[in-house]
């Protein structure tokens, strides 16, 4: 397979033109804007949660494929998950886009191991999951400058 | 195509990804001739010196060198004196230093100064800094759908108020070409100074500063096949006197005690410090080189170039060019529907295609269009038909992916 269909899997695709859970989110608790400055991507995430779980989690913006795909898988994989899981998953995630770190338990997340390839968009793999972990920390806002 | 030009420039010669590196990324800097990169070793192999202070040869030859750059550029553009030609950073830089030495001081609360719906950042943000410190506005020439500026609106905008504009001459995200001699007729009728902002232009058009009649015009070397980090701010000869320094410093002075400073004569007040004297070399050398080849042969070229693209882009379903002005320069911006920029010009770069995609630093002119971003692919000398056909192969390469 070619670097490029590597970054660009039928999966990402598919999120990217379906995104799920792709819409405001009655009654949240926390919310935080990502912001890419670079490009204009701007995706804001918003979340329930109940007792250091998520319990809902959706997100609205636009972005290219990368950051769409990314936002909305985001949104299914961490449901269910305590604070301390998403940062190990964020910190594995991240390290997989970068090209620090095999695929270590990372689930559907590891459909992104193509970015690695692409040092260019590492910011748009990131964006949604730099809003997610500022909306758990209470920050309004995140930015991948 | 201007034959055999391609060999004057090795970073055209490799390849990327695997295929041949076309290059269309040219309005955000231009490729650099092996004559302007040889220019810059031969000055550090044998003249490098300080200038305009040593007594000894070599210095001299630093300061011939420097100073025959700044009469080459001078003539380049018409200037009435090279004394008229400061020594930059760049486009960017020249900006500035206007809105501060000149405009700042004009400035009262209330004022206004008007600029257009499509500058690059640029030529809005040093304005806005100024605007913000005195109490005084922004005013914006507004533009059609078709990305050219709506010149019957601007009577409407000046007022006693305006105390400067400034406008671009080519829009980098649009390709527009301004009819900037108008512009610059209506604002001295009103006495309103104006600066244009040359970067997008000076490489695509010939200049001749005394018939456009701006009061400031500049432009960035880079973009011009010269190197990064120079520029050149052109003024009116009065202004230049009239207006105080922008930085202190050595070589803008003629002499310094610690009650008063007699500040050198144009253009080496606004030139404080050691200035970039290989970048000055560099971009005289890059005017050699257009001069060589004939700008109104890059400039015809280019067009037959963007009239092709623009022409087989139109042929594809879903693709919308952004900016259709009647007079363009060498830009091509385009969105294709529900695939984003950054994802086309990944697939572009994949291709060895090299564009830009983003806002290029023009965010109200995607807010005018309600559009994130575009792909924008920019023409130079070096490039022709063959390239075009690779960016249309790549942009059908896109839709498939994304289909």
């Amino acid at each position: 397979m070619s670097d490029l269909d590597e970054l660009y899997l039928e999966v990402i695709i598919d999120h990217n033109k379906n995104p799920r859970n792709n819409e405001k989110l009655e009654n949240h608790t926390h919310e935080a804007k990502g912001d890419n400055p670079l490009c204009g991507d701007q995706i804001s995430i918003q979340l329930i949660m109940k007792e250091d779980k998520v319990s809902d989690v959706k997100f609205t913006g636009s972005g290219c494929a990368i950051s769409t795909a990314s936002a909305s898988i985001l949104t299914e994989e961490i449901k269910g998950k305590s604070k301390k899981e998403i940062e190990k998953l964020f910190n594995g995630f991240h390290n997989l886009v970068t090209g620090n770190e095999e695929n270590k338990d990372l689930g559907k997340l590891a459909i992104f191991e193509g970015v690695k390839k692409y040092p260019a968009r590492v910011k748009c793999a990131t964006l949604s999951w730099h809003a997610l972990m500022a909306a758990i920390e209470g920050n309004e806002e995140a930015t991948t400058e | 195509m201007i034959k055999g030009i391609e060999s004057d420039f090795p970073v055209l010669s490799q390849k990327v990804n695997g295929k041949k590196l076309v290059y269309l990324d040219n309005a955000a800097t231009t490729q650099k001739p092996k004559a302007v990169i040889k220019s810059i070793e031969r000055y550090y192999n044998e003249s490098n010196a300080n200038i305009h202070r040593g007594v000894h040869a070599l210095s001299q030859k630093a300061t011939d060198l420097y100073e025959n750059s700044r009469k080459n550029i001078s003539n380049f553009i018409n200037a009435e004196s090279e004394k008229q030609i400061i020594f930059v950073r760049g486009a960017t830089e020249a900006i500035n230093l206007v809105a501060n030495s000149h405009v700042r001081p004009l400035l009262n609360q209330n004022d206004e100064i008007i600029i257009s719906q499509m500058e690059h950042h640029a030529n809005i943000v040093p304005w806005q800094l100024i605007c913000e410190e005195r109490n005084a506005k922004l005013r914006i020439l507004p533009m059609n759908q078709r990305g050219e500026l709506i010149l019957d609106s601007l009577g409407k905008i000046i007022s006693k108020k305006t105390k400067f504009m400034a406008i671009n001459h080519v829009s980098n995200s649009l390709g527009t070409v301004n009819p900037i001699e108008e512009i610059v007729k209506i604002a001295h009728q009103h006495k309103i100074k104006i600066l244009i902002d040359g970067a997008q232009a000076v490489q695509h058009i010939p200049i001749d500063i005394q018939k456009i009649g701006a009061d400031f015009y500049c432009f960035s070397g880079h973009k011009l096949y010269g190197p990064t980090g120079i520029g050149i701010l052109y003024g009116k000869k009065q202004l230049l006197n009239e207006m105080p320094p922008y930085q202190g410093g050595g070589d803008m002075i003629k002499s310094v005690t610690f009650d008063e400073t007699v500040y050198n004569d144009v253009p080496h007040k606004f030139e404080a410090g050691t200035p970039n004297i290989s970048g000055a070399i560099g971009l005289s050398t890059a005017i050699d080189y257009i001069r060589e080849i004939g700008i109104e042969k890059i400039s015809k070229h280019e067009s037959e170039l963007l009239e092709y693209a623009s022409k087989e882009l139109n042929k594809i379903d879903n693709v919308q060019i952004i900016g259709n002005a009647e007079n363009k320069a060498s830009v091509l911006s385009f969105v294709i529907k529900n695939i984003h920029p950054h994802d086309i010009g990944t697939i572009m770069d994949s291709n060895g295609v090299a564009i830009r995609a983003g806002k290029h630093c023009t965010d109200p002119v995607m807010d005018f269009y309600c559009i994130p971003a575009t792909a924008r692919a920019s023409f130079a000398a070096y490039n022709n038909k063959d390239d075009v056909d690779k960016l249309i192969k790549s942009v059908k390469k896109a839709i498939e992916v994304f289909g």
